[in-house]
């Protein structure tokens, strides 16, 4: 009885088994293959610019190849300073605006959603309504009021108009993600803050914004990432050439020099690239969650 | 501070209207002996309290969203230019109909997303199944793919692809290795919206994310069920999986329809600002741009403004009316 049971469908699984086993290594094999093609396909101009930056001009015309023959070092200092300021003034003037935005969407943003998530407060799901609405709003709309309007305060060729909005919580992505993130938390965690005699504000401080550090992590650098690619609202704020922020130095950079001198150009392009790179490196973990869970690049 | 809110909310608790007017926050000090024992007192706290921390999202509403886009719409009837405009009624929209230019730039928007958008969320699927079946690395390629769609808005990978696809750019440089010869294609009015499309294309890595995601929300029982029933790997994709998956396609597919429309960077990087040549990637904003912040015809641009939203309100809605037709969402929930 035992033998039987043994013996009669021990055969046909092993060979099966073995059958998948090739089937699979060979079909892992070709998956693993087309990926990395399409993987090289894809990250192939990526890596050719970076190694453009370091080829002298007829070398970047002439070898598509990812490895400079002459390493031209040059470009970057000549990239540098090839524009009225160094680099450096057009790097710290990105910076300033990313940090007042950061700042702001990191507060505004999460007060709003506080108040959402956790308050009872009239007409709620109408202004829940609008909010998710002025998400798909296109700021081509908005843009000439706007301009408008920070016209007459004086503040066009300021950085006030890129920072003010983010104050005002008008990225209204981020209220979305940090409501759809505080309503995870459980609700007792505010309730025993409430008889521990905690307030609404000691409660938004000391309970939610503690458990919401992924969410503000994911916020602070979707903001990062956004407002240093950010060229439209810089382009129609920012004309003073000591405001220019990095993207506005290198369409300057390319419309006046640089189809002369692509590889000064390509530095330059690498600078700009590279905090994002480092962002991506370091914050995957969160720009994934971030997308996954609602779904905006 | 609480007892400052509960004279306030006191003060303001008979105003008609359920929300309160974004006013000014709350004066620092104002001694106020009122009594502090009363109906409704939690319940006004808790309004009081939600109205100060939804304060700068309310007043970004109506000072940043809302208010410019009343104004927008009136200004769409003006002829406003730098401080000084009068009302001119629908001449803007009059003028639209036999602008020939604004017409190629609908037709320039709408070959752009209708050919970029099905392609990239075909190749965002695609990856995204294929990325699905638990490999080793696949950490690593979801990186690799994802990272595009991190770069692909800025300045820099713009200027990337004004040499890539120039005369004697990298991709001349290849094809010249396999013996073909090839033409500028940013400064060729017949492929000059191709590469932005292929840009458009290359980013496909955040759909594909999202597509991951919801490929892991199917539950593992349903393949079991398909497999019990007899179901094949072809069979169990094209019954469990893609039917499914109908939600996120039809999420990523809005989603990524008002994004295109809404493009600018690369096509205005790629053509120097000018939409060129012979206005081949004119989109829509570009021309909107061109209108209002070059010639200053902010009246026409505003117009234009309200096409473009209508456009997509238009597309947006089309797509919701259709999703009935092939968006399969289940029972449960």
């Amino acid at each position: 009885m035992a033998t039987t049971t043994e013996t009669i469908p021990a055969p046909a699984p092993t060979r099966r088994r073995a059958e998948r086993g090739a089937a699979t290594g060979l079909r892992r094999f070709v998956f693993h293959l087309l990926l990395t093609i399409a993987a090289m396909i894809m990250i192939y101009p990526l890596l050719w610019m970076l190694s453009a930056s370091f080829k002298p001009i007829d070398e970047i015309f002439a070898d598509p190849g990812l490895l400079p023959n002459t390493w031209e070092w040059s470009n970057y200092a000549e990239g540098w300073n090839a524009l009225p300021h160094p680099f450096e003034k057009y790097i710290w003037n990105s910076m300033v605006i990313v940090a007042g935005s950061i700042v702001g969407n990191l507060v505004s943003c999460s007060m709003a959603a506080y108040a959402f998530a956790r308050l009872r407060f009239p007409m709620r799901g109408m202004l829940f309504a609008v909010m998710l609405g002025t998400i798909m709003l296109p700021i081509h709309v908005v843009i000439i009021p706007q301009y408008i309007l920070f016209n007459n305060l004086g503040w066009v060729d300021t950085f006030w108009p890129l920072i003010v909005p983010k104050l005002l919580a008008t990225d209204a992505f981020f209220v979305f993600l940090m409501v759809q993130f505080i309503r995870g938390l459980p609700r007792e965690l505010d309730e025993a803050a409430s008889i521990d005699g905690c307030g609404y504000w000691g409660t938004y401080l000391r309970i939610i914004m503690p458990l919401c550090m992924p969410a503000l992590a994911t916020t602070a650098i979707f903001t990062f990432i956004w407002t240093w690619n950010d060229f439209y609202s810089q382009l129609i704020y920012l004309r003073d050439v000591d405001l220019q922020t990095v993207p506005l130095a290198l369409r300057l950079f390319m419309d006046s020099t640089g189809t002369t001198n692509w590889g000064a150009l390509f530095a330059m392009s690498i600078v700009a690239l590279g905090p994002i790179f480092g962002f991506f490196l370091a914050g995957q973990r969160y720009l994934v969650r971030g997308i996954a869970t609602t779904g905006i690049k | 501070m609480t007892d400052n809110d509960v004279a306030v909310v006191r003060a303001k608790r008979r105003s008609p209207g359920p929300p309160p007017e974004p006013a000014p926050p709350a004066p620092a000090q104002r001694p106020d002996p009122a009594p502090r024992k009363g109906r409704g007192t939690i319940k006004s706290r808790e309004r009081w309290a939600a109205l100060s921390f939804m304060s700068p999202w309310i007043i970004g509403l109506l000072a940043i969203t809302i208010g410019p886009m009343v104004a927008s719409f009136y200004l769409s009837f003006t002829d406003y230019s730098l401080g000084y405009g009068e009302w001119v009624g629908g001449e803007n929209y009059a003028r639209m109909l036999d602008d020939p230019r604004l017409a190629n730039a609908v037709k320039v928007t709408a070959v752009y997303t209708f050919v970029s958008v099905p392609l990239q969320l075909a190749a965002a699927l695609l990856l995204a199944i294929v990325l699905d079946r638990g490999l080793r690395g696949m950490a690593f390629y979801r990186s690799v793919f994802y990272l595009p769609s991190l770069l692909g808005g800025s300045v820099a990978i713009a200027i990337m692809w004004r040499q890539i696809f120039g005369t004697e750019g990298l991709v001349n440089q290849l094809l010249a290795l396999l013996g073909i010869e090839g033409v500028g294609w940013v400064s060729h009015p017949d492929y000059a919206l191709g590469t932005l499309i292929i840009l458009h294309v290359w980013t496909f890595g955040s759909p594909m994310i999202i597509f991951l995601a919801g490929l892991r929300q199917i539950p593992t029982m349903y393949y079991e069920a398909a497999k019990v029933d007899g179901a094949g790997p072809m069979r169990r994709f094209w019954s469990v999986t893609i039917p499914l998956l109908t939600p996120i396609i039809f999420f990523n597919l809005v989603l990524q329809i008002i994004n295109s429309f809404q493009s600018f960077t690369q096509a205005f990087i790629i053509s120097s600002g000018q939409g060129g040549p012979a206005d081949s990637t004119m989109f829509l904003t570009l021309y909107l741009y061109d209108q209002g912040f070059t010639q200053f015809d902010m009246g026409y641009a505003s117009a234009i403004a309200w096409l473009l939203l209508a456009i997509i309100a238009i597309f947006t809605a089309l797509n919701f009316l259709m999703s009935k037709f092939w968006v399969f969402y289940g029972d449960n929930d």
